[in-house]
């Protein structure tokens, strides 16, 4: 898979940017929700999809080096998860679309580039 | 880095969600700065953040120390809560006590304890019922 900038990414799928860094690479995609499950599975460098938005999914991220955080479903983050994600550098966007339909457009077009 | 390696000592807060992982990420920067290997620090990060987590959800808190040495990376996690009753059930992937309230934060899968002691090259679990819990974890470089 080819790794591609966040920026390029959230242009290309219309994502709603919420807080951080658009320079970083994304190189490959999760989802799940269970904390202590995507823990031990996403990678560095990953795009993490899930539904939940309160202030520990920043220290998941943060502690993975997960690529950026995508909200399916217009899942919105409180201010105190904004702050959180702001001062470990966690990207964060938001989309209607559902976790299923975000790794369609992701499975798209990280494989063609 | 000394021979006598570099401690870190945290007070994890137990009522504090907004906090929890702090310990974690603070162990993991100053690792980074040390200049530790990506997939050490990984290990290290992955189990301190459940251990973490653990005391937080389950135990009312605890603190942890973290020793530095060139080879290897020991982490302690001691607290007062309720103690493990059956912790070979515990460390089973899937179980957990967790009340609806933080199942809905995302805990609660019952993957933390196996997590640790998948990613350490030793564990060790001390508990007591209405004691409280000790765990120790070693990463070796
Ligand atoms: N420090 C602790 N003190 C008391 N009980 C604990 C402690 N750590 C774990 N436990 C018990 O062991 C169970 C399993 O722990 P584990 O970390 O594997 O899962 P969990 O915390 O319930 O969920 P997850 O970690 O997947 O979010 C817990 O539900 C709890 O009953
Ligand atoms: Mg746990």
């Amino acid at each position: 898979m080819m790794p591609m900038k966040l920026n390029v990414l959230a242009e290309r799928l219309a994502l709603t940017h919420i807080c951080g860094e658009l320079d970083k690479d994304a190189s490959g995609v999760y989802t799940g929700d269970l904390l202590s499950w995507v823990m031990s599975h996403v990678e560095a460098g990953d795009v993490w999809i899930t539904i939940m938005s309160n202030i520990n999914v920043t220290a998941v991220a943060s502690l993975t080096e997960a690529a950026c955080v995508i909200l399916a479903e217009c899942v919105q983050p409180d201010e105190e998860t904004i702050q959180a994600a702001k001062e470990k550098n966690v990207t964060i966007f938001s989309d209607p679309r559902s976790a299923y339909q975000l790794c369609c457009c992701l499975g798209a077009i990280l494989s063609d580039g | 880095m000394t021979d006598a390696g570099i401690n870190f000592h945290f007070d994890v807060d137990g009522e504090d969600f907004s906090s929890a992982g702090a310990a974690s990420v603070e162990v993991k920067k100053n690792l980074r700065q040390l200049g530790f290997p990506p997939d050490v620090i990984r290990k290290v990060a992955i189990a301190m953040y459940e251990g973490e987590i653990n005391m937080v959800i389950h135990a009312n808190g605890g603190t942890a120390d973290v020793f530095v040495l060139p080879d290897e990376i020991t982490m302690v996690l001691r607290d007062q809560g309720p103690g493990i009753a059956d912790v070979s059930l515990a460390m089973q992937e899937g179980f957990s006590t967790a009340r609806d309230n933080i199942r809905s934060l995302g805990f609660g899968a019952g993957m933390g304890l196996p997590n640790m002691k998948k990613y350490t090259d030793a564990m060790e679990i001390e508990t007591e019922l209405g004691k409280g819990t000790k765990i120790v974890m070693r990463v070796k470089i």
